[in-house]
């Protein structure tokens, strides 16, 4: 038993972290959000350099082999300064393609990911699916994904559909590009008789990337999380009314310890997630820990935002403050791959 | 990061789990497990299988009769305590004094009261609260005035849990009452309950049960060599046994238990909205329980105790407790008239007491946002 990160997970952690603090500030991240692309090539170039984008790939094709307890500091730290590039939907592409693709397959896409070279993403939800995994009534005739996160950016796309899972160029369909609400490049993905190539696998498959993601989504909320307690507690010392600071009001102190025991609970979860998304030997005790921690940090990362927003009255609402934009990142990543409804539903059946 | 026990800890767990399968009557286990009432010879008969074995007092040093087990042993014992649905290990005597003897006591008190608390020759119960004094514990008044080789106490407490089961209670005092400071005014003392002019008067709780108790004193005449630590150190004392390291607070054991036997009495409910909350609660549990061992964890390898951790495992996991019984309560049919139905109704009344009593969660809240938080 150990919950501490390895010295080299730390020393990654660390260093992205120190990164995103000089060059992803509040307002440099406002600048890439205004931009036309909604991203920035140097910061994914830089990410690259650090080995984020080949950490959890095979060494067969230029990667470490990490997993997803190797990327949570990683995470938490994109959750913390609420990076925008498209890093788990390249992930998850990478993932699919890992698991289901040909060594061919690979080898063509596997070591440009790695190198940093093309973007991934994951076209998979379409209209009225809800969070249902296997609702899917795409074909390579005809199809429109919804909301796909990343897909802007993407060089090529996995596409579901129900003669399988296809890897397409993007240049073969067409995304129809708009902002998530925490200012994330998303687009819905539209094809006519798509060229593509099959990987090999279905709704198994999918799940269990699905859930990597998921996993990793847990630990970018634990960051967003933190930054909320963080920022609202420092907001409660140097904030006064009545001649005080507001933090010495028992009303709010007993707000605020709420947030921290709530994000702590979070935490936790999203070490049991990660842990098993890497370890789990059967897939249902994977698809429960993954639910199970997605319930909480759903909950949790309502009650967080909701709290923070509260706790810094009206300056909470402004959009100036990256209080309200944290807000807006939690908010998302509570809906992400399942809200807690959805994995409630989940979480019982197994 | 490793969630997994290491196969030695495993290997612990099952000799602990088999043994106290194999050693707990089964006539107790059954009280428990139903909600009963357990006496105090219901108590001590399992204190004293447990003394008998060695394992009654495992965080104690090995020369007292600890087991020098390390934390996480010694966390997964109590584990299976909860888990197997043992008697409680009524904590005043075993971890409440016992560990203020330890830190605090001279060689003379150790050697007097320690084997008798191990042995479970002598009960004890906890002399705190005041009828003025709750949350604002160091507002107590009931007075001790040294007179000689003894001191005279006077004065009241209450809340005092099983103080008509107990022989001996340790108490707050005051014995300066003049003090600038209240908190150095407050010493720790150990009175025998045979003494003349101590007379203890029930309390009955909502459920019917009488578990806590007020405690008089009259001019109770207390040996001075029954102080602990210094005069007008009690505050001292009272604080250290606040950050003593507690390693179950969060009782995960218990609770584990309590949900398996829930979700059987329950397996029959179909409707989703009971099986959302009893998933929602189950979770609630997962996370504490990875929350407890990620503080033991700390603990193992800084070496330094919980402090205020222990706060938050107080809330949460009596929330959890609660949470059980307000779920079992629902669980039951609303006309049901069995016994298992009416301890289950006791129980969820009982059970409002674990977020009021050992520093209510709004005390706990208090103490995580000065200690953790620095407001």
């Amino acid at each position: 038993m150990n919950f501490d990160y390895n010295e080299e997970q730390q020393l990654l952690a660390d260093s992205v972290r120190r990164f995103l603090q000089k060059d992803y500030d509040f307002e440099k991240r406002k600048q890439i959000v205004a931009s036309p692309q909604g991203a920035s090539d140097q910061v994914w170039g830089t990410f690259a350099q650090m080995g984020l984008t080949s950490l959890p790939l095979s060494p067969d094709y230029g990667g470490f082999g990490g997993g997803a307890v190797d990327l949570m500091g990683v995470l938490e730290a994109f959750g913390e300064a609420l990076v925008v590039e498209p890093y788990v939907p390249t992930l998850l592409g990478a993932l699919l393609v890992a698991k289901g693709g040909s060594a061919a397959q690979k080898q063509a896409i596997l070591p440009a990911v790695a190198e940093g070279r093309i973007k991934l993403a994951f076209a998979h939800t379409e209209a009225g699916a809800r969070f249902d995994l296997s609702h899917v009534k795409a074909t390579l005739e005809k199809g429109e994904k919804k909301a796909v996160l990343g897909a802007p950016q993407a060089d090529k796309l996995v596409v579901s559909t129900t003669s399988g899972v296809y890897l397409v160029d993007k240049k073969d369909v067409e995304v129809k590009a708009h902002r998530t609400i925490d200012d994330r490049a998303a687009g819905d993905v539209i094809f006519r008789k798509m060229k593509a190539e099959q990987l090999q696998g279905g709704l198994e498959l999918v799940e269990e990337a699905v859930d990597f993601a998921t996993a990793l989504a847990c630990a970018e909320a634990v960051g967003a999380m933190k930054y909320a307690c963080d920022a609202t507690l420092e907001y409660l010392k140097t904030r006064k009314q009545f001649g005080v600071p507001i933090g010495t009001f028992q009303a709010l102190q007993h707000r605020i310890v709420d947030m921290y025991i709530a994000q702590e609970q979070a935490r936790s979860m999203a070490c049991l997630a990660c842990s098993k998304v890497d370890s789990s030997e059967n897939a249902d005790d994977r698809k429960r820990s993954v639910s199970a921690a997605k319930i909480k940090i759903g909950d949790n990362a309502r009650h967080i935002s909701q709290e923070a927003v509260q706790l810094h009255g009206g300056m909470g609402m402004s959009e100036e403050l990256k209080i309200s934009h944290t807000f807006r990142r939690l908010t998302l990543l509570a809906q992400l791959y399942g809200d807690a409804d959805h994995h409630l539903e989940r979480f019982s059946s197994l | 990061m490793d969630l997994n026990y290491s196969p030695e800890e495993q290997a612990f767990r099952d000799e602990v789990r088999a043994w106290l399968n194999a050693n707990l009557p089964a006539d107790l286990k059954e009280k428990v497990a139903s909600y009963a009432h357990l006496s105090r010879e219901d108590l001590l008969r399992w204190h004293r299988i447990l003394a008998k074995k060695g394992w009654v007092a495992p965080g104690w040093p090995k020369e007292w009769g600890g087991t020098g087990w390390n934390v996480v042993q010694r966390y997964i014992f109590e584990e299976e305590l909860g888990y197997v649905g043992a008697p409680p290990l009524i904590p005043f005597g075993l971890t409440m004094c016992a560990a203020v003897l330890l830190r605090f006591g001279t060689e003379a008190q150790k050697k007097r009261f320690l084997p008798r608390i191990y042995n479970g020759d002598d009960f004890w119960c906890q002399g705190y609260s005041e009828p003025g004094s709750g949350s604002d514990l160091a507002s107590l008044k009931t007075k001790a005035v040294r007179n000689g080789d003894s001191y005279l106490v006077t004065g009241q407490k209450i809340w005092t849990t099983l103080a008509h089961y107990a022989d001996w209670i340790f108490c707050l005092v005051r014995t300066d009452p003049s003090g600038e400071k209240r908190q150095e005014g407050i010493s720790f003392i150990l009175m025998d309950m045979k003494s003349p002019g101590v007379t203890v008067r029930p309390l009955i709780l909502m459920d019917g049960a009488h578990e806590v108790n007020e405690v008089f004193f009259d001019e109770v005449k207390v040996p001075a060599d029954q102080l602990v630590h210094e005069e007008g150190k009690g505050w001292t004392v009272a604080k250290y046994l606040l950050g003593h390291e507690r390693l179950n607070t969060g009782r995960i054991g218990g609770s584990k238990r309590e949900l398996a036997a829930l979700k059987e009495y329950a397996k029959d409910r179909k409707d989703a909205r009971f099986r959302d909350r009893l998933a929602r609660l189950e979770i609630e549990l997962m996370a504490l329980e990875i929350t407890n061992l990620r503080f033991l964890d700390r603990m193992r390898r800084t070496g330094q105790p919980p402090g205020a951790d222990v706060s938050m495992l107080k809330i949460k996991g009596t929330e959890i407790q609660q949470g059980l019984t307000e779920l079992a309560l629902q669980a039951a049919d609303p006309a049901a008239s069995d016994e298992l139905s009416v301890a289950l109704q006791k129980r969820y009344m009982s059970m409002r007491k674990t977020t009021i009593y050992a520093g209510s969660n709004e005390i706990q809240r208090n103490i995580i946002a000065k200690m953790t938080l620095g407001l």
